[in-house]
């Protein structure tokens, strides 16, 4: 009798891990973490039946399985892809895949209307990070961008339907963590756009969670609307006995000095709401929208922020450098630089780590 | 001498009153569900199978195959759909067959319900077909009074309800797993496969999605024999197919081929197309539907490699994409000398744009893109580039889309690029003349040198 | 109050016989094929609430669904609906001609509606017609093989309809 398969292996961009069955080629990418991992516009870990529609996070599968080793003839959307013990997966190695994600990502940016200077997801934006990294100077597209007709969702949510990408994560938010959908997709092929079709506020104990999840500025909070700019903000954790059956209690707050500018669920690596105790860290709307004041909340302290976010900028705590696996990747070639500034300055020398420094850096910090 | 072909599905087409159950029956209809009860419905399957029948849908997958993988836990019920949302441009020979001979698909889906264990059966049909919903459901009525449907079919223990839907005007629906959504009440968006139909299909059972001219062809191959209908055609393209003929032909309609004719017969010969109109010269093809790629006369005619081009799934691939083209759905587009290739294919993006239905973000975004610089070619207001970047658009929605759409709206433009760029050129070029002037035949009929 | 006859209660009753027990949401494509038959050619909002309140849907699922397919009119559409294919094989026969026949014709664009009501005029993509092209939709029915005097007949066949009381 043969042992029963408890882990099962897979190989992504040179690098081999053991994962449970039933992992997706996305979710065993996540656990190696760093640039190795796809990006993802719509699935949503903490959403069933999401994923699938981007097309951001298709990758080569180069060999399906060790009991059949013969590559899928296409890129596959990783987040919707089980592995099999002995897949390999080409994701950056892949010239195939940086190709057509590139493409997505023109297709995604085709008719946005790059308002980011006006945005409040800017700073924050999946979209724009996936711009920075596989987006092009200038666009190919001469004609007019797609508009649509206001709608007004009610006094909470902000709906921007230029903006939208169709990753349909807040029509499962609705379906699954309210108690009642009103909006959903409506038409169809390029002119499928969220609505409720006759514009009816969406009001619900847990609807602002549709902001959260929202990759792009499509949705934003109402409340803090050009109120601020989020890098100019200082996140900390912070909890407080939420009697809304449902709601973690546990949120960021977004702080100018003492002043509560936003409330948001707290957010992973990856963008997602954390979970606590497995569950999903969902906050009611009376955490997010009406509670604003730092005395009605517990302070945890400062939040931690990808070293690459924007937000961390100013901030010299708590960041957190990202896993870099180029080198390991690519057989061991480093990422081609135009020139090595370490070669020529003290500043900036790799051994100094600035989130260390509980302040700007000077000069003298780089003295050795 | 002209040599009949072989007709297998439409051989009483012309019976007066073929419509109507008594006259069908008179004529050996249901012969084959008398048959196929006799039978274990895994002999059927076999059957099918040894039969070589491929879907006649588009794709042509291996049907027996698809129906062997269906799933069938316990206590589970499964499911036979047939897919009567015949949408792409060109195939109107589905429609052919249920208007004129309804009992032909009625007494398929009732086999393949056997060999399936599907009690329950739906055929799904475009909604613009509305006289023809009317029409399968009074022959499902018909077959139900005479016992060929309902409980314990001809004392068989097998029961069987049928049921026909209309769908609401939407081509992606032609797709299975937008059509199971359709048929559950929903938007028609594809599913992310896997899990496929046969293991979660409608309202999460295992189901089979066959096309009509497919479910039809089940009766002849139990009435003769898998063995016996495998051994008409040629190779892989066993039995009949039906092609609906259209475009600038003599006799555009739905034609039975047993696959062994030449493409040039089948467009000249008295008995198929009957030649173009006014003795215009042929300029280009589509063989198999919309999405196939078209071909320029001189490749249509005779295969890259000098060979006489074949009506069968083999001969018309011949060559791949850069010289061949495909079955399909034998939808069947003939343009004569004085068409418009920009126009044309303008037409064709602007329908998938029309038809995408907007989930995953290749397709929704490049379909309206590419129609909108066809568009703008084909009023003379192009750019050389633009051509260029038509091909670099259709080869990002290629394969990378969640459906068989993407690729469908990419290749006839990929297509058209393909064979005709200087009629897209001349266009660019001529921006004033093209408003006016058709480019014509030039030298797409030209004999094309074959290296020894 | 919008409601259906008890007739079309039965129909639709008789539909959702046609599904498993709890799969009603089935129906909503037939139904709403009724619904638009029965309140004037379109699907106004309280009709699409009717419907989800037979069928126990929320309303979104309902507008959803209408949105998406091209049958459904969302807007007030004239008595006799002129749907004119205009997809590569019917326009190799002609059909830019028709369109534009009609055009003139009834003094309309497309997408719209003559002022007495009577017509609208749409241009659709394939309806599975192409060897009898060029060709148009009509209500229930295809009108295929259309040439300018077709169209003459066609309309003044409508309008006597509409004069009959």
């Amino acid at each position: 009798m043969s042992e029963e398969i408890k882990t099962i292996k897979v190989t992504i961009d040179n690098i081999t891990i053991d994962v449970a069955p039933g992992t997706t080629i996305l979710n065993a990418a996540r656990q190696i973490g760093g640039d190795v991992t796809p990006p993802a516009m719509c699935y949503y870990s903490k959403l069933e039946g999401s994923g699938g529609k981007c097309r951001t996070c298709l990758v080569e599968v180069a060999a399906g399985s060790t009991a059949d080793p013969r590559p899928m003839p296409k890129l596959v959307a990783s987040c919707r892809t089980g592995v099999m013990d002995g897949m390999i997966v080409k994701n950056i190695t892949s010239e195939k895949v940086t190709d057509a994600r590139n493409g997505v990502v023109e297709f995604l940016l085709l008719n946005h209307p790059l308002d980011c200077p006006i945005c409040d997801q800017a700073g924050e934006c999946h979209l724009q990070d996936l711009g920075y990294d596989h987006g092009k100077e200038g666009t190919r597209y001469q004609f007019a961008r797609r508009t649509f007709k206001k709608e007004d969702l009610g006094p909470y949510i902000q709906l921007h339907m230029t903006r939208c990408i169709l990753c349909y994560r807040c029509t499962y938010v609705a379906d699954q963590i309210t108690n009642k959908r009103v909006h959903g997709v409506l038409d169809r092929g390029d002119h499928a756009a969220i609505s409720t079709y006759i514009s009816k506020a969406i009001d619900n104990d847990f609807s602002g969670n549709m902001i959260d999840v929202c990759p792009v500025g499509a949705l934003t909070d109402k409340t803090f609307r050009f109120k601020n700019r989020v890098w100019f903000t200082k996140p900390v954790d912070a909890h407080r006995d939420c009697q809304t059956p449902g709601c973690c209690g546990k949120a960021t707050l977004w702080l100018r000095g003492d002043e509560v500018f936003r409330v948001t669920a707290r957010k992973d690596e990856w963008g997602e709401v954390q979970s606590f105790d497995g569950k999903p860290g969902w906050i009611c709307n009376t955490c997010r929208f009406e509670t604003k004041k730092t005395s009605e909340w517990t302070i945890e302290g400062l939040t931690t922020i990808s070293r690459h976010s924007v937000i961390g900028a100013n901030k010299y705590k708590t960041l957190e450098m990202p896993k870099e696996t180029v080198k390991e990747v690519m057989n061991g070639v480093e990422p081609r630089l135009l020139m090595d500034i370490h070669s020529i300055s003290g500043v900036n020398d790799p051994s100094v780590h600035l989130s260390e420094i509980d302040r700007p850096a000077k000069k003298d910090d780089f003295k050795k | 001498m002209q040599r009949m072909s072989k007709k297998l599905l439409l051989k009483n087409a012309n019976v007066p009153g073929i419509r109507q159950y008594d006259v069908y029956r008179r004529e050996g209809g249901y012969v084959g569900v008398e048959k196929a009860l006799k039978m274990q419905p895994e002999a059927i399957v076999e059957e099918v199978k040894k039969s070589g029948l491929r879907g006649r849908g588009g794709a042509g997958f291996p049907t027996g195959m698809k129906w062997s993988f269906l799933a069938k836990p316990e206590g589970v019920p499964r499911y036979l759909v047939c897919n009567a949302d015949e949408s792409e441009p060109g195939t109107f020979k589905d429609r052919y067959l249920m208007e004129f001979i309804p009992h032909l698909l009625i007494e398929g889906m009732i086999i393949a319900s056997y060999a399936l264990g599907s009690n329950n059966s739906y055929i799904y049909i475009r909604g613009e077909y509305d006289w023809v919903a009317d029409i399968l459901q009074e022959a499902i009525a018909e077959a139900k009074q005479n016992g060929w449907l309902g409980k314990n079919i001809q004392g068989s223990g097998f029961d069987c309800e049928m049921y026909v839907q209309r769908g609401a005007g939407a081509y992606i629906c032609g797709e299975e797993t937008a059509l199971l959504e359709s048929l559950e009440g929903k938007r028609g968006n594809p599913r992310i496969k896997p899990p496929f139909p046969a293991i979660k299909g409608l309202w999460g059972c295992p189901t089979v999605v066959n096309n009509v001219e497919t479910i039809a062809a089940v009766v002849p191959i139990i009435n003769e024999g898998g063995e016996a209908y495998a051994q008409i055609g040629v190779g892989k393209s066993t039995g009949t197919k039906l092609i609906s003929a259209c475009g600038n032909i003599n006799k555009p309609g739905v034609y039975e081929i047993d696959m062994t004719i030449s493409v040039e017969e089948f467009i000249y010969s008295d008995e198929y197309c009957g030649g173009i109109p006014n003795g215009k010269r042929l300029k280009a093809c589509i063989p198999g539907g919309s999405s196939v790629p078209i071909l320029p006369a001189n490749l249509l005619l005779t295969t890259a490699k000098g060979e006489k081009r074949m009506m069968n799934y083999e001969s018309l691939s011949d060559g791949g994409f850069a010289s061949g083209s495909m079955m399909g759905s034998g939808g069947f587009i003939v343009l004569d000398e004085d068409q418009c290739i920009v126009r044309h294919t303008y037409t064709l993006a602007r329908f998938y744009r029309h038809e995408s239905c907007g989930q995953c973000s290749p397709c929704r975004e490049g379909t309206g893109w590419m129609e909108k610089i066809l568009l703008n070619i084909e009023k003379g207001k192009g750019k050389i580039s633009d051509i260029d970047l038509l091909w670099d658009i259709q080869r990002k929605i290629e394969g990378n889309t969640i459906c068989p759409l993407g690729d469908a709206a990419a290749w006839p433009v990929a297509a058209a690029i393909r064979h005709f760029r200087d009629e897209f050129e001349w266009h660019v070029n001529n921006p004033d003349k093209c408003l006016t002037e058709n480019y014509g035949l030039r030298h797409y009929a030209d004999a094309i040198h074959v290296p020894a | 109050m919008i409601t259906f006859s008890k007739d079309k209660l039965d129909q639709v009753a008789e539909i959702i016989s046609h599904y498993p027990e709890g799969k009603q949401k089935s129906a909503l494509l037939p139904v709403l094929h009724i619904a638009q038959n029965e309140f004037g050619g379109w699907l106004d909002v309280p009709v699409m609430d009717y419907v989800a309140s037979l069928l126990k849907l929320e309303p979104i699922e309902v507008y959803e669904v209408a949105s998406f397919y091209s049958m459904y009119n969302l807007k007030p559409v004239g008595k006799h609906v002129f749907e004119v294919c205009q997809t590569g094989p019917c326009m190799l026969n002609g059909s830019d001609d028709i369109i534009d026949y009609i055009k003139q014709k009834l003094n309309i664009g497309v997408g719209e509606t003559t002022t007495d009501g009577l017509f609208t005029l749409k241009t659709v993509e394939c309806l599975g017609a192409c060897g009898y092209a060029p060709m148009m939709q009509l209500g229930k029915t295809y009108r295929e093989h259309l040439t300018k005097e077709k169209v003459d007949a066609i309309v003044e066949e409508c309008t006597q309809i509409s004069l009959t009381p």
